[in-house]
């Protein structure tokens, strides 16, 4: 959608690209015509010859042109927390990632568990015209895991699936009645797996560096103890389900079995963890602590498999912005999270660099994936589909600084790493939203 | 009771449930009552039939117009009836329901009328005492007049019960009008669908013949009948529902849903009605398809067959064990 004076993109070419779909496994050399905000043709044909029709082009000089991203679990801060992030700011953070759509998380104030948020945020989003924006609805009533929020009628205005965010569902009655509900209208319920009672204190992954460091330890039970209770209730009400970001070794295994006895589940995990381990903690670096904790070297190695084999279905950046008064505090006092907007592409593509497997595949996970689970018309660079698209460069390098993130907080995890792969140019329905120096 | 010789072909000596009752049996309880419909619309609409006959109305849970529907029964048929509200709360369950009954018990009573909060109570009471027993409702469990007076008012309306499709909306899984009513529609030869949100569907209940739907248009679809049950104010907190307003949205009868039932359908409540919560006010005063006061009219009706037909056959087992 055009907003505030922007001219209606009319035809343009993105020629000499290497496209890449992960939704249908192209992977060639040719270009993406867009009309307006759609693709009108993906194919080697569109080439420079388009200009004599008044078409305009873009030479995408040999650089990968990829569906743009869909990034599943985000936490914008607005309404609430605008001292952390706004719409505004993580717009063109995502913009920078070559991150086309996010869903975000209810955990704002006011909670999204009424239709009025819903339209509120997707109202905001759409005027700001920068990534598209689709809420998650609450689980239950003010977050608080006690009343089932009304979910049918969230999901008509708008909510694509739903969760308590940071907060697990943690009674075992509320959510069984809370998947039930929403199997009615067929909805889609998304797990932060951590079983609270365990976890409370706990600051870091429980073990000898916590030990070391003196810290107070989440155990690793916390997180499959949840995970295994949820597997049965998805037993006893058949509803979908959905883990966001595994963490440990034991989660991977737990849903690699559930699904193979065909159960409705699916899960995501984060940059950080198949990309860092509790070793990034260090001397008490606060930017390192997130939710789930990282783990050990093992369980990394662990998230990377599943990822592999597919056990792992999606990629999410997990984006949670903390202010500096949040972050720059004793280790323990220190809020978690991370933002990830900037660096989920090229964290993405470590997984092609370290050879595990190739671009399209790597692509899938932030891309077509999450598209169709979320039912999000995105991430497909087919004939018909919104115009969003991300162009690359796969090889260039680049270090991470916490300063230069567009991101209103900076608190990123990956401060420092050298990267490999840069986002080049970003379109959203067809308008560039986003060119690199 | 030797069957061929019950008086009315109704060999049970208490009117417990739907559940086990046969084709015959239900088609013998409705022609009687059938009987009574004309009389209670005359202006002397008294009989002897129960004349001597002492029937208590033993109430655990509050009820106003189940205990009347029984009392006017019990005293147009010349029975002698008396009501007795227990407030259950402030004594110990179990204990008082037994000490309750063996006390009345001693007082010769023809019949009892017991509804109870717990399902099961009525039958567990019904072995403690020699008077004959009708389940007034009991839990979710059963409540067989209420089944039996919709069946008669869609006996009246439709001509039979075989072949009609049912469908029952709301909240199935506290209902103990939905069990009465599957069973004994089903048992009748319709063929019944049940439609709420997957938190009021108790599990395993499509084994009760039924099938069960989680959409109103789609499970409306081509119904002849459509029956509201009450939904409870206290499962809309946010434990089986979200909301008042959501419910109403997706599940509250009104005419957009109602279009894909058959143009004549027939709407049934088993009141009281919550008006904009399980229906809209147009649809309930809704005065060609809506049977819901002629239900009530039929309940004292029905009443009146059962009271006589258990006060017979009590008679009848008393001359057989001379």
């Amino acid at each position: 959608m055009a907003v505030k004076g922007d001219r209606m993109p009319g035809r343009v070419a993105y020629i000499n690209a290497r496209l890449l779909d992960p939704a249908t496994g192209l992977d060639k050399i040719g270009g993406v015509l867009t009309e307006g905000e759609m693709i009108k043709a993906v194919s080697p044909k569109v080439t420079a010859d388009l200009a004599l029709e008044g078409v305009t082009v873009i030479d995408c000089e040999g650089l990968c042109l990829a569906p743009g991203l869909v990034d599943m679990r985000v936490y914008l801060g607005e309404p609430g927390e605008d001292y952390k992030e706004t719409i505004a700011s993580a717009g063109r953070a995502a913009t920078k990632g070559g991150i086309t759509s996010m869903v975000c998380l209810p955990n704002t104030d006011p909670v999204i568990d009424d239709m009025s948020v819903v339209e509120f945020v997707a109202r905001r989003a759409r005027l700001q015209g920068l990534t598209k924006v689709f809420p998650y609805g609450a689980v239950t009533k003010g977050l608080k895991g006690k009343e089932i929020a009304e979910l049918g009628m969230l999901a008509e205005s708008g909510a694509v699936a739903f969760t308590d965010g940071f907060h697990p569902v943690a009674n075992a009655q509320v959510m069984r009645r809370a998947m039930m509900y929403a199997r009615t209208f067929d909805l889609l319920i998304c797990q932060h797996p951590e079983e609270p009672s365990l976890a409370v204190g706990g600051v870091m992954n429980a073990g000898e560096t916590a030990t070391r460091l003196g810290l107070v330890g989440i155990p690793r039970q916390a997180e499959i103890m949840m995970i295994e209770r949820d597997i049965r209730l998805v037993e006893l009400t058949g509803a979908r389900l959905h883990i966001a970001h595994l963490s440990i070794s034991e989660s991977v295994e737990a849903i690699r079995q559930a699904k193979a006895r065909g159960l409705p589940i699916t899960c995501d995990t984060s940059p950080p963890y198949f990309a860092l381990n509790e070793v990034a903690i260090g001397d008490y670096r606060t930017f390192a602590k997130l939710s789930p904790p990282l783990r050990e070297e093992t369980d990394r190695r662990a998230i990377v498999d599943g990822i592999i084999d597919g056990t792992i279905d999606c990629i999410a950046s997990d984006h949670t912005p903390q202010d500096e008064e949040s972050k720059r505090l004793p280790f323990a006092a220190a809020a978690m999270g991370g933002v990830g907007l900037e660096t989920l592409l090229a964290v993405v593509l470590e997984l092609h660099h370290n050879g595990h497997m190739s671009v399209l595949d790597a692509l899938k996970f932030v891309t077509s994936a999450p598209a169709d689970l979320l039912k999000l018309r995105a991430g497909k660079l087919v004939q018909g589909h919104p115009a969003d698209l991300v162009m690359f460069d796969l090889q260039r390098g680049w270090k991470v600084s916490a300063d230069k993130l567009l991101s209103k907080s900076k608190n990123t995890p990956f401060d420092g790493r050298l990267m490999q792969g840069a986002v080049t140019r970003t379109v959203i329905d067809g308008r560039t939203v986003f060119v690199a120096d | 009771m030797n069957e061929c010789n019950a008086p009315f072909g109704f060999p049970h000596k208490h009117l417990l449930g739907i559940e086990g009752l046969n084709p015959i049996e239900i088609t013998a309880l409705l022609d009687r009552a059938e009987s009574y419909v004309e009389q209670n619309r005359q202006a002397d609409k008294k009989k002897a039939v129960l004349s001597g006959r002492t029937i208590i109305n033993l109430f655990f849970e509050d009820s106003t117009r189940t205990r009347t529907s029984f009392e006017l029964a019990g005293k147009r048929l010349g029975g002698d009836v008396i009501n007795m509200s227990v407030a259950t709360s402030s004594v110990k369950k179990g204990e008082t329901l037994i000490d309750t009954a063996m006390t009345l018990n001693a007082m010769h009573p023809d019949v009892l009328v017991v509804r109870h909060p717990e399902s099961g109570s009525v039958k567990l009471l019904s072995e403690k005492v020699n008077c004959a027993v009708i389940n007034g409702g009991d839990g979710s469990h059963e409540h067989p007049t209420q089944a039996l007076l919709d069946a008669l008012t869609i006996r009246r309306r439709m001509g039979e019960i075989q072949g009609l499709r049912v469908a029952i909306c709301g909240d199935i899984l506290h209902s103990r009008v939905a069990r009465s009513n599957i069973h004994l529609l089903t048992t009748m030869g319709a063929r019944v669908r049940l439609i709420a949100p997957r938190t009021l569907i108790p599990t395993g209940i499509e084994h009760m013949g039924v099938e069960v739907f989680y959409d109103m248009r789609e499970g409306l679809q081509d119904c002849d009948i459509v029956m509201m049950l009450r939904l409870q104010k206290e499962r809309m907190d946010g434990n089986y529902l979200p909301s008042v307003r959501e419910y109403f949205h997706f599940f509250g009868l009104d005419y957009a849903k109602l279009e894909g039932a058959k143009p004549n359908a027939l709407i049934m409540h088993p009141g009281p009605m919550n008006r904009g919560v399980e229906i809209d006010s147009e649809v309930a005063d809704d005065f060609g398809r809506s049977a819901i006061h002629e239900q009530v009219e039929m309940g004292v009706a029905v009443r009146m067959a059962a009271l006589e037909i258990l006060t017979a056959n009590l008679e009848h087992n008393a001359q057989r064990n001379l």
